[in-house]
């Protein structure tokens, strides 16, 4: 997590950018291990809970016109 | 600090029964919580709301829209009925059997509830809309009482076997085009020139969203192109100034319907937030509004103003390095920072002129806001890892990134979109904020055991307490109610009595909380209230 919030600064038109994911920069030494463990366990716990069928659950999720 | 509300419709969804349709489900919801509160026992049927004073065709600039040349969904002072024909024409005529149908075989779906909110069926979303309250701490909580609500209704559909089980999203666009709302509303005083407001609060509400964008993975209104943006409403809006909400959607909205005395107050609709999940993004979203339009009412906002605001709004929510620059008429390039730096600079100083952000003798909420703006912004500047704790767009973010990292996924693929969507789930076991809540990585304003005390508990300090007490202690006499009446049928009236509640700082706990314990039922009460000293008159 650390490391994606140092990312460069984009251009405005960051949508051109966003179609291919950057490679991070290597987050500081000191905190690589400790933030990189936190987000494995994390990522664990979530893989845990998310619905099966991630194509079919999203592609399905269709809502009527609100305000 | 000033009379506010929330207004939330969820995202539904029954992933078992594809296609059902989506006004029935919200119906249903609805009714869940009839029945979970046992308020139709109680009454007979849900507490009608009372569309006398409804008026969401008044235009705040000064004119009334014809309602021929109004779109369908602008008109919300008609109760929103899903009759037998369209029941039967979507279910086939055994749906008609459901229960909770009044004699016309209609269903009705509204209620108003025992802590003073409305829960209802908007078009095709449920909507709760919050009790009035007076600060953004409570705002959050109230909010989040909702979601609470919310959640009741799903555990019990999701405990009915007749059902099928319903999913409810605290969030504001399927990604397939289209977007629902939560909106905002807030007391002002009518005397302000509507001109005014729109000129102070265009620049803030295009960059507000640095500090409260829910965030969302895909970009323009169908996500037809891969990456991930600030805001879930920012692609959706297509118009500077405008009364609708569902079509050309304007970052100010004219909806002109106090629900209050007219002629002293009008009640700014705000349309252009995400629904917030993130306390901290909640509190900011409510409290730095409020001192903006604190600003507009003294003259003092900032002289800013931005070239094309909607093409700009939507460069800050594509632009998650928050270093794109804005170009503003005068010919300044500022970036969204520097314009949220300069309506800061100006609320702190109008503050400390009037003393509201004094710790003594204060109103107890600016100086929270002004230090949390401040903060926020200081760490989106230059620590956005630390902002991941209370900006929700960047929580969001630091999850998909996590996942961008270990399995390489790139935008478009349905995990993120996932992620994105089960974010917003409000089931704790599901909903992914609430496993982030639970891990202590995200801030919290207010506890939990203050957010369940709000569903059941009115605000003391506006006319909500009025309102939700009566529902709570004489729930089977009042017939109807609205933000500004209640309607009782007591036995011994000839007739039903409206009591208006047209002021939203009467009806408090303080003017009213003895009369709600002297009176154990509504004919007394009422004969207290409306100033008669004997009982009620024989019918």
């Amino acid at each position: 997590m650390a490391g994606q919030e140092q990312q460069q600064p984009q251009s405005r038109d960051s949508q051109v950018e966003e179609d291919v994911p950057e490679a991070p920069p290597a987050p500081p030494e000191a905190q690589a291990s400790e933030s990189t463990q936190g987000v494995d366990d994390l990522l664990d716990e979530i893989d845990g809970v998310l619905e099966s069928n991630a194509e079919e659950f999203v592609r399905a999720f269709v809502q009527k016109g609100g305000q | 600090m000033r009379v506010m509300g929330a207004e939330t419709e969820y995202g539904i969804h029954a992933p078992t029964a594809p296609g059902a349709n989506a006004t029935m489900m919200s119906a249903r919801v609805v009714q869940a919580y009839a029945q979970v509160t046992r308020q139709r026992a109680a009454g007979g049927a849900e507490t009608r709301w009372d569309y006398t004073d409804e008026e969401p065709l008044h235009d705040a600039r000064g004119w009334t829209l014809e309602r021929g040349a109004a779109h369908p969904s602008q008109l919300t002072d008609q109760p929103p009925v899903l009759d037998a024909e369209a029941v039967a024409l979507a279910y086939g005529r055994e749906e008609l059997e459901l229960d909770g149908q009044d004699e016309s075989g209609t269903l009705l779906m509204n209620m108003v509830l025992g802590n003073g909110a409305r829960l209802y069926v908007d078009h095709a979303h449920p909507e709760y809309s919050s009790p009035e309250v007076t600060n953004p701490r409570d705002a959050v909580t109230w909010d989040a009482a909702g979601d609470l609500v919310a959640l009741a209704t799903v555990r019990r559909l999701a405990a009915d076997p007749e059902l099928p089980a319903v999913n409810l999203y605290k969030n504001n666009t399927d990604n397939k085009s289209v977007s629902y709302g939560s909106h905002e509303n807030y007391l002002m005083p009518r005397s302000v020139p509507f001109g005014e407001i729109v000129r102070g609060l265009t620049p803030f509400f295009v960059t507000r969203q640095i500090m409260c964008g829910a965030g969302r993975v895909g970009l323009g209104q169908d996500s037809s192109i891969p990456g991930y943006q600030i805001s879930q409403r920012a692609d959706f809006f297509e118009a500077e100034v405008g009364l609708e909400t569902t079509i050309r959607r304007p970052i100010i909205n004219t909806r002109d319907e106090p629900h209050a005395t007219a002629d002293k107050y009008r009640r700014l609709h705000v349309i252009i937030g995400d629904a917030n999940l993130s306390q901290v993004s909640n509190y900011l979203k409510f409290g730095t509004t409020a001192m903006v339009l604190s600003l507009i009412e003294a003259g003092l906002a900032p002289k800013v103003e931005v070239h094309e605001p909607v093409s700009a709004l939507q460069t800050v929510s594509h632009d998650t390095s928050l270093t794109a620059k804005l170009r503003l008429l005068d010919g300044r390039r500022v970036t969204a920072l520097d314009l949220q730096w300069m309506y800061h600079e100006a609320a702190a100083k109008l503050a400390q002129d009037t003393g509201v952000a004094d710790a003594v003798d204060g109103d107890g909420h600016t100086h929270e806001v002004l230090e949390r703006w401040a903060t926020t912004l200081t760490q989106l500047d230059s620590n956005k890892a630390a902002a991941a704790s209370s900006v929700e767009w960047l929580a969001k973010l630091s999850l998909l990134d996590g996942y961008r990292e270990r399995d390489g996924l790139a935008w478009g693929e349905a995990r993120l979109g996932l992620v994105d969507l089960q974010w917003a789930d409000i089931r704790p076991e599901k909903g992914l904020y609430y496993r982030f809540l639970a891990r202590n990585r995200m801030q919290r304003i207010v506890d939990d055991g203050d957010i369940a005390a709000a569903v059941t508990e009115p605000p003391s300090d506006t006319r909500a307490y009025f309102r939700g007490r009566c529902i709570s202690n004489f729930g089977k006499d009042v017939v109807g109610a609205s933000w500004d009446s209640v309607i009782f049928d007591v036995p011994g009236y000839g007739r039903l009595q409206r009591v208006p509640t047209r002021e939203p700082l009467r009806g408090t706990k303080a003017l009213t909380g003895g009369l709600f314990a002297r009176h154990r039922t509504a004919g007394p009460f009422l004969a207290e209230l409306l100033g008669q000293k004997s009982t009620p008159p024989p019918a």
